[in-house]
């Protein structure tokens, strides 16, 4: 069962810009995906950003991985598989040098959905004003480079459509999809790097809300209560049979 | 030995009887207590209000045993409760799903009574203590929402509590008084959990006590709005009354199987629904520097947010808020129509009724949205015909035709 959990993804279209996203099927049965996504999050993500509510050891146990398999390859920093994900960036430093501290990913998806994590992922198109050199199609003027250039490549913006000024009115009018061309290649071809993108945001879907792996069960509690729904009105038509 | 164990638990009832009267407590108010044989789907709306009330307490228990209200823990610990304490998760969703059908069930509740003229006498108390009711709740949400210290609890809290310093001369200070500080704070986190935790849910529940004592002292009304003591048997019992207990008790409980699939659905695929019931930008941590482009406050309120909104003048803005509540209160005596139900009133009552629905959910729609300047002339339209319908009442309900009451319950 694929779960949606990009509901609200186009009402906070952040960082004040009105880009269509692409939309992206979010899939938590493919363990192996999310795995990918993890091992991603780690390498490229996790020196800025902390998973600070998630521990190892539930991310190993939700994603059939086992405690050794987690130590071994997403934790660098010698912590123990029952910690919180947290990193040693320290807050004041990494506030100077990128103007705002990296926030905390966790729920990431929770407030911007994945297709906007997809957008964002495949975002990134060279900027000589920016201080990276760097700017991102959905979220302008942000203040991250592009950690995975080296897997994607560089590429440049060669139409830009013209956005309309912010009316308060919300929506997407008058965006159109933006073209690019690669400049620098990357390790990966288009399709690998859209699949590791798939790949880091399924895992932050689930990272954003393990429960989600359990609730789908909720199936079985409404089925006892159909079959207790069935019963009930058995019984009330039986009481009520003398009733005119 | 079958017969020396009920022998026995017939001395021991016995025993409790003399000392505490149970079992005349549960035939006053259940299995001789007489109700109108005739209630339809609005009348199972008081029941469901009542088992969410006991959902929310237990549930909000389980919270708090893992809840921390500090400005620097709250958030952190709501995702622990999300992860690592055993299916806090479930408590969690239960909990702010709760909130949200406590609204729904509570205004498909007033809705019955509107429709059936439930708050005319003798029930003009039963209806007062009812609203009281709705507002200690809406105390309650406002509050509840605050506690996950999320971006949309610290700004639409921000935004309420500033509603207060509009007051002319001691404005200010009033707010200071609520907030506990110049800005929303720990402080304030500290004082919204205790009233949202012990306050209010005391409150709460004792005046539902006060208002079943009171339905039970009038009786319920119904769909047909006439009196079923009017017609009494040979042994003084309603001829058009059945005893609450079994009829209602098992027909009550249908309904609470309903409203059960329909809470689980929600709260094992829908916890956020859409947004509406656990905003996306609540998963930000509250930040007092930040303020978010777009505040909005959760849906159960934002008709009357919308009424404050339309008004340009603030001060004038939050009086027409609290009037547009008020005014419920003085239902039982704008109503002057000669009978109760919505079934044996005119054309008047029934497009007036009408227009006040599509008013109050035009508002709700409203408040949620961004003020453009179409948005605010229609709030301002619908706020008119809000006010319309209470105001005009007298009026429309005293000249509107009627239809003639049935004798019995039809």
């Amino acid at each position: 069962m694929v779960l949606m959990a990009a509901m609200s993804s186009h009402l906070w279209a952040a960082g004040g810009a009105h880009v269509e996203l692409e939309t992206m099927p979010v899939n938590l049965n493919d363990k192996h995906s999310m795995q990918r996504g993890a091992k991603y999050y780690v390498n490229y993500c996790m020196g800025c950003h902390s998973l600070q509510y998630s521990r190892y050891n539930r991310v190993a146990k939700d994603l059939g991985m086992t405690d050794k398999q987690v130590l071994n390859n997403l934790v660098f920093t010698g912590q123990k598989v029952g910690e919180l994900m947290v990193n040693a960036m320290p807050t004041e430093d990494s506030a100077k040098w990128f103007g705002i501290a990296p926030p905390d990913l966790t729920v990431i998806s929770r407030v911007r959905g994945a297709d906007w994590l997809y957008s964002y992922l495949k975002g990134f198109y060279l900027d000589e004003s920016r201080p990276y050199g760097v700017n991102n199609s959905v979220f302008p003027s942000v203040g991250m480079p592009h950690v995975l250039w080296e897997l994607e490549g560089l590429k440049k913006q060669v139409h830009h459509a013209e956005q309309e000024p912010d009316d308060g009115h919300g929506g997407g009018h008058g965006a159109s999809k933006t073209q690019y061309e690669l400049v620098v290649p990357g390790s990966m071809t288009e399709e690998e790097y859209d699949r590791a993108a798939r790949d880091l945001v399924n895992f932050l879907v689930y990272v954003g809300e393990p429960a989600k792996l359990v609730r789908r069960h909720g199936i079985w509690a409404i089925l006892v209560l159909i079959l207790f729904l069935v019963a009930a009105y058995a019984l009330k038509q039986d009481y009520w049979e003398d009733v005119h | 030995m079958k017969e020396l164990i009920s022998n026995n638990t017939t001395k021991l009832m016995d025993w409790v009887e003399h000392r505490f009267p149970i079992q005349a407590i549960i035939r006053a108010s259940a299995s001789e207590y007489y109700a109108p044989k005739n209630f339809n789907f609005w009348y199972f709306f008081g029941s469901l209000a009542l088992l969410v009330l006991v959902i929310q307490i237990v549930s909000g228990i389980f919270l708090t045993m893992s809840y921390k209200p500090s400005a620097e823990d709250a958030f952190a610990s709501v995702e622990y409760i999300m992860r690592d304490v055993r299916f806090g998760w479930l408590i969690r969703y239960i909990h702010s799903t709760g909130a949200s059908a406590f609204f729904v069930v509570v205004y498909l509740h007033m809705f019955r009574g509107l429709l059936y003229g439930s708050y005319r006498a003798p029930r003009e108390l039963l209806w007062i203590v009812g609203m009281l009711i709705y507002f200690v709740l809406m105390a309650e949400g406002f509050m509840g929402y605050l506690l996950p210290w999320g971006q949309m609890s610290y700004w639409g809290a921000q935004v309420i509590v500033n509603l207060v310093g509009v007051v002319p001369f001691i404005g200010d200070l009033l707010a200071l008084v609520v907030r506990g500080d110049f800005v929303i704070s720990d402080i304030t986190l500290n004082r919204f959990f205790a009233l949202h935790v012990i306050a209010l849910p005391l409150a709460l529940v004792a005046l539902v006590v006060v208002h079943l004592i009171a339905l039970h002292e009038v009786g319920s009304n119904n769909p047909d709005g006439i009196e079923i003591n009017d017609n009494l048997d040979a042994d003084g019992k309603p001829l058009d009354g059945i005893p609450f207990h079994p009829y209602y008790t098992v027909k009550d409980i249908v309904g609470v199987a309903v409203f059960l699939i329909f809470f689980a659905v929600v709260i094992f695929y829908l916890p956020e629904m859409g947004g509406y019931f656990i905003e996306a930008n609540n998963f930000i941590p509250a930040d007092p520097l930040k303020t978010p482009e777009h505040i909005a406050p959760v849906w159960y309120f934002t008709p009357f947010y919308a009424i404050l909104r339309a008004i340009p003048n603030p001060l004038l803005g939050v009086i027409a808020m609290g009037a547009s509540i008020m005014l419920f209160f003085f239902l039982p005596w704008l109503d002057r129509s000669p009978v109760r139900s919505i079934r044996y009133k005119g054309p008047l009552t029934k497009i007036a009724l009408t227009a006040f629905v599509i008013a109050f959910l035009g508002l709700g729609y409203l408040g949620l949205m961004p003020p453009t300047e179409l948005y605010t002339q229609l709030a301002r339209f619908f706020s008119l015909v809000y006010f319309g319908f209470f105001l005009l009442m007298p009026i429309y309900t005293s000249i509107d035709s009627t239809k003639p009451l049935p004798d019995r319950l039809t």
